[in-house]
């Protein structure tokens, strides 16, 4: 991020090198567990599930392969894609470089849609509990966008940073708030999947059909992005700039503010506000391949991607015999690069 | 390419910003737009840049009307240099000026040998090509100006719009860019500050609380007496043959001046 010199990786071997990091992750997070499987048994899992002859294998083993931990590792890829990739967008947008789902509120909104709809119960299922988190997210969303407005007292392009941060507290405080209650409140605790996973996130409930939901929204969602790549180029200085260089921004505004919003809604959805993926990946893959959409998002979406699977896995072993939610291993990483940036940016404007 | 302005009249809040100017550029002729602060200079630029609309009145870009144009074919028209475009991003000067190539790429036109040409020209015009690689946050004021300036070149515009580009400059370089916009083809109008610096520009058009005050050349408008009640300052005009052009010296208002203008300002309403 700002005042680093990127080292300028070349766009083929960061996006070889990164699906290539991608699929290692995925190797390793059917590998590592509370039983550890051999490379061997799993590609003979693979093998079976895809149609072609295998030696047997122990149908516990290919149980906890293809019913938990492959669904597992590609929601969790999906999901980190997918919020890392609205931290990007959020960043460039509000020209602010600690925008982020979770910082500003986003997430916690959508839980609470989430959460609003599994339990006073309008409709059910998926599709019905992501409507409502992105109704959630887009509420949450313009509840911290006015408050920042009204804190900071004018219209100029880019947000405080401070404005910014405060009114997603308070945003974010108030939608964990509302989740709590409505989960206090409901009368079967069992049917709550308890605050916990609602505000620190956990892939333990991830299966097969969340994942028919979670890749194509997260492919959609990431070819819009892309689609504008060359516009949030434009955002570079500000608004008025993008403005004066042909971009619709008002247009755009609306478009990948409730993409993103989708994306974070749906996310939340089938595994809790995880925080600090869109703010932590970004900022690591800008100071990688620089600060250019075009290839940041693609990168962005692949570490994202490989971030959340790794994640998973340290909040799988990291407490033998017990899982831990992954937004605490996330926040671990996450709060204190946090406190990087923010130094970093107030520094950038002070000087 | 000329412009047209119309009876532009812009109400914000019920407060009168700019009311009823109007006045043409012709093509390739320079404007210096000056006033006091909040004279509405930025807002009449920011109009006819097509980034604020008017409450009434119309602006012409050539033959087409702004508000007809796509926010796209007025960018291949029309560049604008704003007054302070910041960034917290690391980004090289180089991609900073590719930037200026957005209104002519789509994913069906990338960014060609063609552009990349016209980046290098805009570049080196703007004499920035050694810095090229360099983060724009670790420039200086005066570079990171002709960075943005060779960004609106990279725009291919045939109309330049720049709001108080001297500020914050040095003196060496306030003259570099004044320079540069005697040197140019294109139509230009600029905000400025420095009533100085309006003797270059072919027009001037001044402001005073909204309303245009007097327009015309340099000649004709940078003098005491249309200067003096508008910017409540006594101006003097000095010529000599050393000076390529005449220059305005000031003072504050004394006393008895401060009484005849309100007395003056009694009459005119």
């Amino acid at each position: 991020m700002t005042l680093i010199k990127f080292s300028g990786l070349k766009p083929a071997v960061t996006l070889i090198g990164g699906i290539g990091i991608l699929v290692a992750a995925l190797g390793l997070a059917l590998v590592v567990g509370e039983t550890q499987i051999p490379f061997k048994t799993i590609w003979n899992v693979l093998k079976v599930e895809a149609g072609f002859f295998a030696p047997e294998v122990n149908p516990i083993d290919h149980g906890i392969l293809w019913s938990y931990r492959l669904p597992r590792a590609i929601i969790a890829m999906a999901c980190g894609a997918s919020l890392a990739l609205s931290g990007v967008v959020l960043q460039a947008l509000l020209r602010n470089p600690l925008a982020d789902p979770y910082i500003l509120g986003l997430s916690a909104g959508a839980s609470t849609g989430a959460v609003a709809v599994a339990i006073l119960g309008f409709g059910a299922g998926a599709l019905s509990l992501s409507g409502g988190a992105f109704i959630g997210a887009l509420l949450a969303f313009g509840f911290v966008a006015l408050l920042a407005r009204l804190a900071q007292g004018n219209a100029s392009g880019a947000t405080s940073s401070l404005a910014l941060l405060l009114a997603g507290v308070a945003g974010a405080q108030l939608f964990h708030a509302l989740t709590a209650l409505i989960i206090a409140k409901s009368a079967d605790a069992n049917q709550a999947r308890g605050i916990m996973f609602w505000m620190m996130g956990n892939l333990s409930g991830s299966r097969w059909p969340d994942v028919y939901l979670a890749v194509p929204i997260a492919m959609l969602g990431s070819t819009v992005i892309y689609a504008h790549s060359r516009a949030l180029d434009a955002m570079t200085f500000g608004r008025e700039a993008a403005q004066s260089m042909g971009i619709r921004t008002n247009l755009m505004m609306v478009i990948l503010i409730t993409t993103t919003a989708i994306l974070t809604a749906v996310m939340v959805s089938m595994t809790g506000a995880i925080g600090f993926v869109g703010l932590v990946v970004p900022h690591a893959v800008r100071f990688l391949v620089g600060v250019r959409h075009f290839l940041l998002i693609p990168a962005t979406a692949l570490a994202g991607g490989v971030f959340l699977i790794v994640a998973d896995i340290i909040a799988r072993i990291l407490i033998p015999g017990q899982s831990l939610p992954i937004g605490v291993v996330t926040a671990l990483v996450g709060a204190p690069a946090f406190a990087v940036i923010l130094v970093r940016s107030s520094r950038a404007h002070s000087g | 390419m000329r412009i047209q302005v119309e009876n532009i009249s812009k109400t914000i809040q019920g407060k009168s910003i700019l009311s009823d100017i109007s006045f043409n550029i012709e093509s390739g002729q320079s404007l210096a737009l000056i006033g006091p602060n909040g004279s509405g200079k930025s807002t009449l630029l920011r109009i006819i840049a097509g980034l604020s609309s008017a409450s009434s009145g119309n602006v012409f870009i050539g033959d087409n009307r702004l508000d007809r144009l796509s926010a796209r074919k007025l960018a291949q028209r029309l560049g604008f240099v704003s007054q302070e475009a910041s960034t917290t991003d690391a980004i090289a000067a180089y991609d900073a000026v590719k930037l200026g190539r957005t209104p002519w790429l789509s994913l069906l036109s990338p960014f060609g040998a063609n552009d990349e040409q016209i980046v290098e020209n805009a570049m080196s015009e703007m004499a920035i090509s050694d810095y090229r690689e360099k983060c724009f946050n670790t420039l200086s004021g005066g570079e990171k100006q002709r960075v943005h300036i060779a960004r609106v070149m990279a725009q291919r515009p045939q109309i330049f719009l720049l709001d108080e580009p001297t500020n914050h400059l040095d003196i060496r370089h306030q003259i570099a860019i004044m320079d540069w916009v005697m040197l140019q083809k294109f139509t230009i109008a600029l905000a400025l500050h420095d009533l100085n610096h309006a003797f270059v520009c072919d027009r001037v058009a001044l402001l005073g609380s909204g309303k245009l005050v007097a327009f015309g050349s340099p000649e004709e408008v940078l003098i005491p007496e249309i200067i003096e009640p508008v910017f409540q300052v006594s101006a003097q005009q000095i010529s000599s043959e050393q000076l390529v052009h005449p220059i305005l010296t000031f003072s504050k208002l004394n006393a008895s001046q401060l009484a005849r203008d309100r007395s003056g300002d009694k009459k005119l309403r």
